[in-house]
């Protein structure tokens, strides 16, 4: 049978993820190093996994409500009212999903009518450009760069907008660069934003993940964008928690009952264990996450300093668990830089190509990895640049 | 526990060189060293130690968990009597403890006979010592923070999103 005539034209039209292709590349090796992960090194903290069996056993296998446990989204109202500075009403404006990228689905197909305009800043998360793809909505690219600190500049975004323009995609700290906003920005973005009238998707899934003492702060608590803004977070990042699958939206009571109707009919729930397990992070993980975090922020600091001693230029990332070295200097693509430090030295980290055009001459690093793994991987790193 | 990042971090890798700890807390070796060997000197960092699975070192070590019951004496309270306990090489760790018994004291012996004899010849033949309750070790399942039964490490994937 021709398959292809069978495949829907938008799905077709989207290219194989570049992460996908690496991965078929490594997995095929013995004894890689990788720093090619996006997810933490840590086991989920026993208090939280321990949650999950006592759930089990007490028979809690059930659907919940759609918009998940209410004592979980009372927990998350809570919870975001300290953290992001924002207040939500736990019966009507939050929505628990399967992780993030189902909320980031769920948004998009709720918000945008075919063709509609969503903008979107790049390197970036490797599921933005498809995920707007398959909501039938335009996917434009903002390029950050590494002089901004992959920061998005409000004079960039502003020549990015057109009246068709309808959703600005955010996420700080950025998968893959590690990039924050400051102030400032947030505050041009969100002048803009009211200005031109968008609906404001912000993923901030590694906003626990800040260093050096610096404050996380979400452009929802900026004035004038809760009523414009969804906020996105979840649970994978800061509490380990990745396989749980667990995320969460909160917005206005109108957007949030739009997302419903998409996430009843097609996930119905998220699953109940999850949730139970969820729960106990919210209320007891803290001091777990804060472990976690203090001891990321120890190898970024060692991962920046090494890079920049052997001439890999590379920016100080404010959050998230990535560095994004340029590679430029060595004259290589990232993708044959990355295959040759793989065929040589056996350390796997991802081209910063796949996170877009303009990660082109970039190599992201997770140091999401043990600490002797990362000196050996850096050594290595550093053999190999030195032969080049 | 100790807040400061360094002291926690000994806990854990006491094994890393100073340049590898300074790495990590983005201080100098110097700095680290300067102030590992002020810890030492002034009794926070008592030593360091291998923390040992002895099914694997020697099937045949006992350890025992003695409640020990005592007089306190004028004075001195307790703490004569313990560290008069603690001195020896058998005892590996000696509390004061609230509740139904004064001290807690563990001991470590090459078999039972070795730990039988160190408990009725030497401590509840001290005088202070009132009376004494011996419990066995049968398994260990956890030690200065390592769990003996290790986690298999699921499989993260070498590269995802």
């Amino acid at each position: 049978m021709d398959y292809t005539s069978k495949i829907a034209h938008h799905v077709a039209g989207i290219p194989r993820s570049g992460i996908r292709d690496f991965f078929e590349l490594v997995q095929g090796r013995e004894g890689v190093i990788s720093l090619g992960v996006g997810e933490p090194d840590f086991v989920t903290p026993w208090h939280i996994r321990e949650a999950a069996i006592y759930s089990l056993e007490k028979g809690q296998t059930t659907y919940t409500s759609n918009l998940g446990l209410l004592s979980l989204r009372k927990a998350i109202a809570r919870y975001v009212a300290s953290f992001f500075e924002v207040d939500y009403e736990a019966s009507k404006e939050v929505l628990v999903t399967v992780g993030v990228s189902e909320a980031i689905d769920i948004a998009l197909r709720a918000l945008l009518n075919p063709g509609d305009e969503v903008i979107y800043h790049e390197p970036c998360y490797v599921s933005y450009c498809p995920s707007i793809v398959m909501a039938y909505g335009k996917a434009v690219a903002v390029e950050t760069s590494k002089d901004d600190g992959f920061s998005l500049k409000p004079e960039r975004l502003a020549a990015a907008i057109t009246p068709r323009s309808r959703v600005l995609m955010l996420n700080f700290p950025t998968n893959p660069t590690g990039a924050v906003a400051s102030n400032e920005d947030l505050e041009g973005i969100a002048r803009l934003c009211i200005e031109h009238d968008l609906i404001v998707l912000t993923d901030e899934i590694y906003s626990e993940l800040r260093y050096d003492g610096v404050k996380h702060v979400s452009i929802a608590s900026l004035p004038g964008m809760k009523e414009r803004t969804i906020l996105l977070h979840g649970f994978s990042k800061a509490f380990a928690m990745t396989g749980f699958r667990l995320g969460y939206a909160c917005a206005p009571q109108p957007i949030i009952e739009a997302m419903m109707k998409i996430h009843q009919y097609s996930m119905l729930c998220a699953p109940i264990t999850s949730q139970n397990a969820a729960l106990e992070a919210l209320e007891n993980g803290t001091p777990s996450m804060i472990a976690m975090r203090d001891s990321y922020h120890q190898r970024r600091d060692f991962l920046v300093k090494r890079l920049n001693e052997f001439g890999l230029s590379c920016h100080l990332p404010g959050g998230a668990f990535y560095v994004f070295p340029d590679i430029r200097a060595t004259g290589k693509s990232s993708k044959d830089f990355a295959m040759g430090l793989l065929a040589a030295e056996n350390v796997a980290a991802v081209p910063g190509s796949a996170f877009g055009p303009s990660g082109e001459g970039f190599l992201r690093c997770c140091y999401a990895t043990g600490f002797d793994d990362l000196k050996l991987a850096m050594d290595k790193m550093e053999r190999f640049v030195g032969n080049l | 526990m100790s807040t400061d990042p360094l002291l926690q971090l000994l806990r854990t890798k006491a094994r890393y060189a100073h340049d590898e700890l300074a790495a990590l807390l983005s201080l100098s070796a110097d700095q680290v060293t300067d102030r590992i060997t002020a810890w030492e000197k002034d009794g926070t960092i008592l030593g360091y130690q291998a923390v040992v699975d002895p099914e694997k070192a020697d099937a045949d070590a006992v350890a025992a968990f003695i409640e020990v019951k005592v007089t306190p004496e004028r004075g001195g309270g307790f703490d004569r009597l313990a560290l008069r306990i603690a001195r020896f090489d058998q005892v590996t760790s000696c509390y004061l403890a609230s509740g139904g018994y004064d001290l807690m004291v563990v001991v470590e012996g090459g078999d039972l006979r070795e730990v039988a004899r160190f408990v009725s010849e030497k401590l509840s033949t001290l005088d202070g010592v009132l009376s004494t309750a011996t419990h066995f070790r049968l398994k260990t399942y956890k030690e200065n923070g390592f769990i003996f039964e290790r986690e298999t490490a699921s499989e993260r994937l070498a590269v995802s999103p």
